[in-house]
């Protein structure tokens, strides 16, 4: 493997084993376009002669910024020939966010998809004066740009041309020179606390990993995966980028993000990564839309599906299966579960992982009973990125599986999971005091997160360590853990819940639009926006049910059942990235959110039944404005504990 | 798609439009013109004319006196379908799509007067027929992304919200390929965002294609922001015509908007 230390190098082998072979799909003007691997590989060596010629460098940096974009990874590819570190970044950031990182990695050259980028690049131009150039690829509305400014990606190559015409080896005498212990990229982590850091991953970190989950799952040449994921996430250039150059498989870039789902249904990719919110979104719109569907249709859905449960669940508890379910099942397959899968674009799907929070037991169920077999990993950015992985016959919803090959796992006194592989990150740009902290000198990563081995060995997360906090009695109080219970329940898109240092537990909810809003119609509710929604009286009480529901099961826990929801309130506004609520991966951000919201968590403790708020929120477009609400706090059932009683 | 804006030639002028409906005056005396390659709104209150002023310019009304131009020839009286030929293309206040149809079905009939294939070579569907469509196909898909409306290329037009069917139906009068677009209140009835998204298609249509556009918008400050030049109606009658800026200090534009008593 020497000989093949970085991806550039792994290029060049696949442009010669699998010439002919696609290696990129894009779908333009309704037809998909292909490009073979040595197409790639010369769309990438044209690119990286006219980025050389510009004056890029080994060690500089490329800032890559849109949505996924075949000449976006083609860019990746030719900094990486270059021995340039490519800094690929989330395509809906901020100005101040893409400022950051752009002054923080000293970039000087920008790849943007399309005017939209350009035009952000063109207003931190500014405080950025080291920018050189940005490169677009999109060229709609770019004509009358500053030319020495702003370059088309066409224009770059045909530059390259030039160059390669007098030496046709230019940019081979460069990868040449590139090894294994380079820096390969630069992710900036989004940052649930303070500002991003900058992940430093070497090629040896990548390709190690991506290697060990390659030949764990067999994947080869003939798989293809959808890019749909952003691109300054570390997933997706796992996938779509290390993976797909190491075992030579497609990838496929959607039209638009809005067209993913026909794409895949057209594409039928066998290998899916998904997140749970994804698997959310799509078994609510199914399930809006079977209840419009004719009655036979509806019919045939639901007791196939009762059939596909029981057969699931019995094949769980280790019960024998009935020729009859058997048969019915079979027959289920070819009428129902086919054409499910089919219209989510899994007909082909033999991998499916998820991951980045935890999933409902009764979503992960559905989904595997119709044949879709999801199955969680664990991992993140420091880890290049996968830590765990569940085995195909060991997959549980509440577990995220066991170490990968060359992994090794261990929990501190406090519950934290530390991990050593061969996948630690080198370092935090420019930042050895979080470095530091974060890298024992041993060698194994802090994560942040606590959990524990449950009785088969198998790691189970529960929250963030720094969050996991007690009540005024010291019983254990652990967010997230609640939370996710909450969410769990179709109507409640983010749940954040209080009662580290409080006398109990309060939580702060905020609706699902379409679910709720779909209730609401067929109960004949008349609502404007979605604040009224939010507010109504039968919102209230629709969400009071299910927060009782999750005490009920607290209850049962004797850990967790002091932590039972007492009071609640649907805030006003759905929690936005653009508003600093949510990381750009849709995490909560806890403390940004105690300082805005702390009128209403108050007023959850002070026992007021109603609460003022005015909040700030961001437009798209970076203009601010402001959301006034009245909103109305209710108290909850809460139950006795059962592990006291008994 | 080449750019050729304000290059400066008259593309169509209308030259003492005089329009009744029995006694009632729609319009009186009206001249100006709209040069090749510029963005011309029409603007005014309520009642001023302005979508009477857009149909004759079609060749839906015909004036009792007056002529229109269009370029450098006098107007016979023609059928609209032939006035389509001739390269204008317009859209209506109402929207006034094939709402059971596909995106894609009504976009493709806005390439229909690029079509000469006959009855029978469409119905075999071999040769001229099926080269016309792929060609007309292709030239539509650019049209798609030029919108991005790719996710619901195949979503029946009656599905879609108001929005993106005002967008479909400036999409099928692009189809049309033609020199002039007639765009009536092509933001009526949006919110600030749909109004945004209009905006920036309609600035990008006349800058990437270089199609002359005619827009009667109700909204002034949309209008102030995209048009090169603007006319004012009122009652029928022409009352202002210049840049953004001259109309803004315009005293009888001013008295008209903010409403001052008629003789």
């Amino acid at each position: 493997m020497s000989d093949l230390d970085t991806f550039p190098k792994v290029l060049l082998k696949q442009s010669r084993e699998l010439e002919n072979h696609p290696a990129m799909r894009e779908k333009e003007y309704g037809i998909w376009q292909t490009w073979t691997w040595s197409e790639y590989h010369r769309e990438v060596e044209r690119f990286a002669a006219g980025l050389k010629e510009l004056g890029f460098r080994r060690g500089d940096k490329l800032f890559v910024v849109g949505q996924n974009r075949p000449r976006l990874y083609f860019a990746i590819s030719a900094a990486q020939c270059l021995g340039g570190i490519p800094v690929p970044t989330y395509y809906d950031s901020v100005v101040e966010e893409m400022s950051f990182v752009i002054s923080h990695a000293e970039v000087r050259f920008v790849v943007a998809e399309d005017q939209e980028q350009v035009d952000k690049i063109i207003d931190i131009r500014e405080s950025c004066p080291d920018i050189e150039c940005v490169i677009y690829d999109n060229t709609r509305g770019l004509e009358n740009y500053d030319s020495a400014f702003a370059k088309s990606f066409i224009s770059v190559q045909e530059l390259g041309d030039t160059v390669c015409s007098k030496d046709q080896d230019a940019v081979k005498k460069e990868i040449d020179l590139g090894s294994g212990s380079d820096t390969s990229v630069m992710l900036y982590t989004s940052g649930t606390t303070g500002q991003p850091k900058g992940v430093v991953l070497t090629y040896d970190n990548v390709r190690s990993i991506a290697q060990i989950c390659i030949d764990h799952e067999g994947l080869n040449k003939d798989d293809s995966v959808i890019a749909y994921l952003p691109m300054a996430w570390v997933v997706d250039h796992f996938i779509s980028y290390a993976q797909a150059h190491l075992a030579g498989f497609c990838v496929c870039c959607p039209e638009s993000p809005e067209t993913v789902l026909q794409d895949s249904r057209e594409i039928g990719p066998t290998y899916h990564f998904t997140s749970p919110r994804i698997l959310e979104t799509h078994r609510t719109s199914l399930l809006i839309r079977m209840e419009d569907a004719s009655r036979i249709k509806r019919g045939m859905f639901h007791y196939f599906l009762n059939i596909a449960k029981k057969t699931h669940d019995a094949q769980g508890t280790g019960n024998t299966v009935s020729r009859f379910d058997r048969l019915m099942y079979s027959i289920g397959k070819i009428l129902v579960f086919e054409p499910l899968k089919n219209q989510l674009g899994y007909s082909r799907a033999r991998l499916t992982y998820t991951a980045g929070e935890a999933i409902g037991p009764d979503m992960f169920d559905f989904y595997r009973s119709i044949g879709i077999h999801v199955k969680q990993v664990y991992g993140q950015t420091e880890a290049s990125p996968f830590v765990t992985v569940q085995p195909d016959d060991q997959v549980r919803s509440d577990t995220v599986g066991i170490a990968i090959d060359q992994v090794e796992i261990k929990l501190t006194d406090e519950g934290e999971v530390l991990f050593k592989s061969p996948g630690v990150f080198h370092s935090y740009y420019k930042n050895p005091e979080a470095t530091a902290s974060a890298k024992t000198e041993d060698g194994w990563v802090r994560t942040g997160d606590a959990g524990f081995f449950d009785k088969e060995g198998h790691l189970k997360i529960i929250d963030r360590t720094k969050d996991v906090g007690r009540l005024n009695d010291q019983s254990i109080f652990a967010p997230k853990y609640i939370e996710n219970k909450l969410k769990f329940f179709p109507y409640i898109l983010e749940a954040i819940t209080f009662g580290d240092g409080r006398d109990e537990a309060t939580a702060f909810i905020n609706i699902d639009l379409s679910a709720v809003g779909d209730w609401a119609e067929r109960k004949g509710l008349s609502y404007a926006s979605y604040q009224e929604l939010a507010g109504h009286d039968d919102t209230y009480a629709l969400i009071r049910d299910c927060v009782e529901k999750v005490n009920a099961d607290l209850a049962n826990d004797e850990l967790l059942s002091r932590s039972q929801i007492q009071r609640f309130l649907i805030l006003h506004k759905e929690l936005d990235a653009d508003d600093g609520e949510l990381t750009r991966t849709r995490k909560v951000r806890r403390r940004i959110i105690a300082e805005r919201y702390k009128v209403l968590i108050d007023a959850l403790y002070d026992g007021s039944e109603r609460c003022k708020i005015e909040s700030e929120v961001t437009f798209e477009d970076g203009r601010k404005g402001t959301l006034k609400g009245d909103l109305r706090i209710v108290s909850v059932k809460t139950f006795e504990s059962m592990a006291k009683s008994a | 798609m080449s750019t050729n804006q304000n290059s400066g030639d008259v593309l169509l002028s209308v030259e003492n439009i005089s329009l009744s409906f029995g006694g009632v005056k729609a319009l009186e005396n009206i001249s100006f013109d709209i040069k090749a390659g510029e963005v011309r709104a029409i603007i005014g209150p309520n009642g001023a004319g302005k979508s009477s002023m857009l149909n004759v310019i079609n060749g839906f009304y015909h004036p009792q006196e007056g002529e229109v131009w269009f370029q450098g020839e006098k107007r016979k009286s023609l059928k609209p379908y032939q006035i389509a030929r001739q390269g204008i293309a317009r859209t209506f206040q109402n929207i006034a799509l094939f709402k059971g149809m596909s995106t894609l079905d009504n976009l493709m009939t806005g390439r229909f007067t690029k079509m000469s294939a006959n009855i029978f070579w469409q119905a075999i569907w071999k040769g001229k027929a099926e080269n016309e469509e792929i060609a007309n196909r292709e030239f539509v898909e650019h049209i798609i992304d030029f919108l991005e409306i790719q996710a619901i290329r195949k979503t029946p037009v009656g599905r879609l919200p108001y929005g993106l069917q005002k967008r479909v139906e400036l999409g099928r009068a692009l189809a049309a390929e033609s020199k002039l677009l007639l765009l009536d209140e092509p933001m009526a009835g949006m919110n600030i965002e749909e109004k945004e998204d209009m905006c920036r298609f309609i600035l990008d249509v006349n800058d990437q294609f270089g199609t002359t556009i005619a827009l009667i918008e109700h909204d002034m400050s949309v209008v102030m922001d995209i048009a090169d030049r603007v006319v004012v109606l009122d009652y029928g009658r022409k009352i202002g015509d210049g840049t953004p800026d001259e109309i803004r200090g315009n005293q009888a534009v001013i008295d008209a908007y903010l409403g001052v008593a008629h003789d």
